[in-house]
This record gives C-alpha cells, sequence and structure tokens, in this order.
C-alpha cells in the first residue's frame, strides 16, 4: 500500500508537469498576444510603444526562458502579475475562490441527493413505467445545455416572481448566499443528477443480478432487504467513483452558469482571461483546475479501498 | 445448375430472416425510445440539408421594422434585435451544428483510434507516453480544454471543430486501448502471426475491425458532446463566427436582458438544442444496447 501511494503521488505530479507545458505551449502556439488585442482595438500600431509593453510583460523572451520563470515563480508561490488588471495574479484569483467553491459543493449536494434515490428507484423498478419516466428525465437532464436551462430559471423567476435573484457579494450571511447559489446550483446539479442517477441505476442492475441477491431472495429475505440491505449496499461503491468524474463535469457547467447568472466567481473569470489573453491568470486557473481534478481522484481512489475491504492495491 | 433462393430456403427452415424493413420494424418495436430519437435524427439532417426549401427566409438579412417582433403570422418565431428570422436562423444553425458535430466526431475518432490502437497493440515506451498524454489530457474538464483551444486558433468552422475534436481524443484513445489489450491476446491474432502476417497489417486488418462495435457507441455519444460544447463556446463568444447562424450564440445574443423583454429569442434555439441532443442520446442508448449488451444501462 505504501508503495502504492508512492507512486500514485509521484504519477500525479508527472500528469501536473505535463499539463503546465501543455497549457503553456497552447497558449502561446498561435501568434497575438495581449499587446496584439490592445493595439487592435486602438487602431493604430505603433511598433516601439508595442515592442516597450511586450518586453515589460516579459513576451520577447524565448518561450523556455518564460516557461522557467514561470514554473520556478509558482514554486515559491508566486504567480505573477495579471496583465489587465496589473494586479499579482494570486489576489485575482484567491477572492474569487470561495464562491466557486461554495457553487460547486452545493451543486454536487443537489446531484447526489436526487440522483442516487432516483438511480435506486430506477433500478428495483426497472422496465415498469416509473423506469421509462426516470430514464427520459435523466436523459432529456444529459440533453438540455445547462446555461440554457439557467437563462429558463431566470425567465421562470421574471414570469412568477418579477425578479431576477442577483447574486451579490458579501450580504453578511453564510445562509443568505447558500439560499441565492442554491438556484444557479440547481441549474449545474441537474444535469449532475442525470449522470449519477444513470450510473446508479445501471451498478445496482449489476449488483442484482448477483448470486448472493439470490441467495437472499430464496432464503425468504423481504424485496426491501433485499433492495436496500444487499443490493444498495454494494451498488454504492461504484457511485462513489462518479463523485471523481463529476468533479471535472461540474467545472464546465459552472463556467456557463456562472456567465449566466453572473456570479464573480473563478469559472467566469477564466473565461474572461482567455478572451484576453492574460496569460498569468489562465495559465494559474488551469493549473489549479488541474489539481482539484487530479486530487479529487486520488481522494476518491483512497475513499474506495477504505469503503470496499476487497480491493488492495499493490505493486 | 438450380438457383437456389437462399433467403426462402432459410424461412423454410424456421430462421429468423428478416429485410431491411422487417429489421426497422423489430427496432421500432424493442426500442421504442431508439425510435423516436431515430426519427428526430433524420429530422435534424433533413432541416440542415434542405434549409432553403424550409424557409423562404434569409438568415442573414436584417430588417429594423420587425426589430424584436414576437412570434406572428409573417415571422412563426420571432424576429432577433435586427430583425433577422429567428425561424430561419434555427433552420441555418442546424447545418452548423451538424458540421460541427460530423467534423469534430469524426476528427476525434480517427485521431484516438489511431492513438488507442498503436499504444495497444505495440505497447512498450508508446503506450506509457500515450497513457501519460491521456492522463494528461483528461485532467481538464472538457469544456475548458475546448475553450483555450478555440480561443488561441481563433474564430472559424474548421478551428471550432478541431477544438472540440482533441478534447474527444482521450476518451476513445482510452477505450480503443483497453479493447485493444484484450484482443491482441486472442487466437486468432496468433494465428495470423503463424501465417506470416507482419504486425502492422495485423493490427489495421484484424483488430481494428474488432474495436468497430465499442467505436459506433463511443461515436454517438460523443456527436451529442460536440454539439453541446459547440453551443457552449458559441454562447461564451468563441465558437463558429458571424455571419453563420449558430444555436448557441443566438442565445449569447440574447440572453439575460431578452429574459424579461423577448423570452422567444431565449426558448427556440434551446429547445432546438436539446431536442438535437435528446434525440442521439435516445438513439445512442438503443445502439449500446445491441453492440454492447454487457454495458447496458
Amino acid at each position: 500500500m505504501g508503495a502504492y501511494l508512492i507512486r500514485r503521488l509521484l504519477l500525479m505530479l508527472v500528469t501536473l508537469f505535463g499539463m503546465s507545458i501543455l497549457i503553456f505551449v497552447m497558449l502561446r502556439l498561435v501568434p497575438g498576444n495581449i499587446t496584439d488585442i490592445i493595439f487592435d482595438s486602438a487602431g493604430f500600431v505603433n511598433p516601439a510603444a508595442k515592442k516597450k509593453i511586450e518586453r515589460q510583460l516579459g513576451l520577447d523572451q524565448p518561450i523556455v526562458t518564460q516557461y522557467v520563470s514561470w514554473i520556478s515563480g509558482l514554486a515559491r508561490g508566486d504567480l505573477g502579475y495579471a496583465y489587465v488588471s496589473e494586479k499579482p495574479a494570486i489576489d485575482e484569483i484567491l477572492p474569487r475562490i470561495p464562491v466557486t467553491a461554495k457553487l460547486a459543493v452545493l451543486a454536487l449536494a443537489f446531484s447526489v441527493l436526487f440522483g442516487v434515490p432516483l438511480g435506486v428507484i430506477s433500478a428495483v423498478r426497472q422496465n415498469t413505467s416509473l423506469d421509462y419516466a426516470l430514464r427520459v428525465l435523466s436523459l432529456s437532464g444529459l440533453s438540455l445545455p445547462s446555461f440554457w436551462l439557467g437563462l429558463l430559471i431566470l425567465m421562470a423567476f421574471v414570469h412568477w416572481f418579477g425578479w431576477i435573484p442577483i447574486y451579490k457579494s458579501n450580504t453578511g450571511s453564510f445562509w443568505h448566499d447558500m439560499a441565492l447559489l442554491s438556484i444557479p446550483a440547481a441549474a449545474v446539479g441537474f444535469r449532475s443528477s442525470a449522470l449519477v442517477m444513470r450510473l446508479t441505476r445501471s451498478s445496482m442492475l449489476e449488483v442484482m443480478r448477483q448470486d448472493y441477491i439470490r441467495t437472499a431472495r430464496a432464503k425468504g429475505a423481504s424485496d426491501v432487504a433485499v433492495n436496500y440491505d444487499h443490493a444498495l449496499r454494494n451498488a454504492v461503491l461504484p457511485v462513489v467513483t462518479i463523485i471523481g468524474i463529476e468533479a471535472a463535469f461540474l467545472i464546465g457547467g459552472l463556467i456557463v452558469t456562472e456567465t449566466v447568472f453572473n456570479i464573480p466567481g473563478v469559472a467566469r473569470f477564466l473565461v474572461e482571461a482567455i478572451r484576453w489573453r492574460d496569460y498569468p491568470i489562465v495559465q494559474n486557473l488551469v493549473m489549479f483546475i488541474a489539481i482539484v481534478v487530479v486530487v479529487v481522484n486520488f481522494i476518491v481512489d483512497m475513499l474506495y479501498v477504505v469503503l470496499d475491504p476487497r480491493i488492495k492495491y499493490e505493486e | 445448375m438450380a438457383v437456389i433462393d437462399h433467403d426462402a430456403e432459410l424461412t423454410r427452415a424456421g430462421a429468423n430472416v428478416r429485410g431491411f424493413g422487417g429489421a426497422l420494424l423489430h427496432f421500432m418495436r424493442r426500442y421504442p425510445l431508439g425510435a423516436i430519437g431515430g426519427v428526430i435524427m433524420i429530422l435534424f439532417i433533413a432541416t440542415a440539408l434542405f434549409a432553403d426549401q424550409i424557409t423562404s427566409f434569409d438568415p442573414t438579412s436584417t430588417n429594423p421594422r420587425v426589430s424584436l417582433a414576437p412570434p406572428g403570422e409573417e415571422h412563426i418565431l420571432g424576429a432577433d434585435f435586427m430583425g433577422r428570422d429567428v425561424f430561419a436562423r434555427i433552420v441555418y444553425g442546424s447545418r452548423i451544428s451538424l458540421a460541427v458535430a460530423i467534423g469534430a466526431t469524426a476528427l476525434g475518432c480517427l485521431i484516438g483510434v489511431s492513438i488507442g490502437l498503436l499504444s495497444g497493440f505495440f505497447g512498450g515506451w508508446i503506450d506509457l507516453l500515450v497513457q501519460r498524454l491521456i492522463d494528461i489530457m483528461q485532467a481538464l474538464p472538457l469544456l475548458v480544454m475546448a475553450l483555450i483551444m478555440a480561443a488561441s486558433l481563433g474564430p472559424s468552422l474548421t478551428n471550432t471543430i478541431i477544438a472540440i475534436a482533441i478534447p474527444l481524443v482521450p476518451n476513445v484513445a482510452r477505450i480503443i486501448r483497453s479493447n485493444t489489450l484484450a484482443l491482441r491476446e486472442m487466437p486468432f491474432v496468433e494465428a495470423a502471426r503463424a501465417v506470416g502476417m507482419s504486425e502492422a497489417r495485423i493490427a489495421v486488418q484484424h483488430v481494428l475491425p474488432n474495436t468497430l462495435a465499442p467505436l459506433i457507441v463511443l461515436a454517438t455519444a460523443q456527436f451529442g458532446s460536440a454539439i453541446l460544447v459547440e453551443s457552449a463556446l458559441a454562447f461564451l463568444g468563441l465558437g463558429v463566427p458571424e455571419p453563420h447562424p449558430s444555436w448557441g450564440r443566438m442565445l449569447s445574443e440574447s440572453a439575460a436582458e431578452y429574459v424579461r423583454t423577448a423570452p422567444w429569442l431565449v426558448i427556440f434555439p434551446g429547445v432546438a438544442i436539446s431536442m438535437v441532443v435528446f434525440g442521439t442520446n435516445l438513439l445512442g442508448d438503443a445502439i449500446r444496447d445491441i453492440l454492447d449488451p454487457r454495458q447496458r444501462i
């Protein structure tokens, strides 16, 4: 187990290192940096002024030098300066994280609270009309673009209440915050709950075909005992892995939903930074997202060992 | 020499022979949801092909007199701020969605299959390298990857297709690789080797065709997500540029402020996206049930 842990941690580092190179090269692959955008919109180009800004931002140096200075800064906790606001990148990124984190946790809670029970019901009542209805519901959840669902929710608010729930930072009250955020969280979570529901259903059906379930039925255990005591306990295990898949899935939903609801979180900030080619923000935020995804997947794998004693990671 | 009517012989022997029509009927009875999905897909493709016969309006021509006209007799789904007919823009927008979905799925599968086959069949350092590369690409959400690629490649139809295709690669490569690993140990591969076939020929002629079933299942799923990612990119302003009408961009043009003033601009493009993706998902589920019964969800 110890050797496995070390191997796993090393692989995580390799992945993150590879990601840093990938994102760095991808951002610089194509000509055009922030100076081009600024000078394009100004309408005229003074080459000397442009060169000066490029030198200030370090964009005139070879790509390898730029990469090394970014990574060595990262190792010291120095993320550089944002091009657009000219503030330290860390001061731009950190304050935006809590909102997105709250939103993500709420969305995840929403998806598990709805997805798991509905998936179980759908499996237990396999091929009944209830099962068909739930399957169509989950498929439609996967088919709605989450930004459109967000817009529909806004529309419903306008129609019934005459106002739009606008998120304001610093309302002072934690619960007030959460109540406001739960609306966009439902928009993100609906899509994820559809995914959870499908995977729970298939995992549950898989378990219900096992011999020990037949044994339990044969010895006369009641349906409730078989379904919830024997089957569900085993079916929930694979569902835990979904949380790992969800991590990446949710972030995609957050990007568009924060834009729709005008929430000042990191996901919307990433889109703005990409538009402006604000390299320090984009590459640091992408690294942050990659770290979150990799760490969540690592925790899920470890949780798996704890939950299922049959699984042992050995090399 | 007597001509043998194979079908008649088989039918007399009691074999289950169906013509194309019979097979279709059987599919519709066995997979009603899949059949609905199939009908939606046929409608979607027909709309894209015959867009100019379906509507007489030009999706790009503006008319300030009907700016923000609600749905009515002339403009059945209303008109947008610039007075462009919403129905015409949705009809023509299907071409962009179809082009991006087919292009991105085909390109993503082509690259993914090549990489997966190469790394699964030949193994060694190539395999190690590919596995790490897949790990790296999967540490970023599909949409984030597509956003960065779309932004750095610049707005155009081809670039949008590439920006969506590349993030689809790791998924395809991973599944083809794991299938290839299992197929590599099969007796028919050994047999082919025994008769002196070259490794490359075995990989392409014997292993590749056997990965077709999972590939088809995967491709239908990718088709739907390509449409969703395209609409999200367009919504965020990084998709196919003007003057092409794209469903996602119709929503970004209207977005938050038209929620109050012109809801038809928000509702109809979203219905179009959802219907088509719903159709691919329904059809995809049925195809998976047929080709890969073990994975039935």
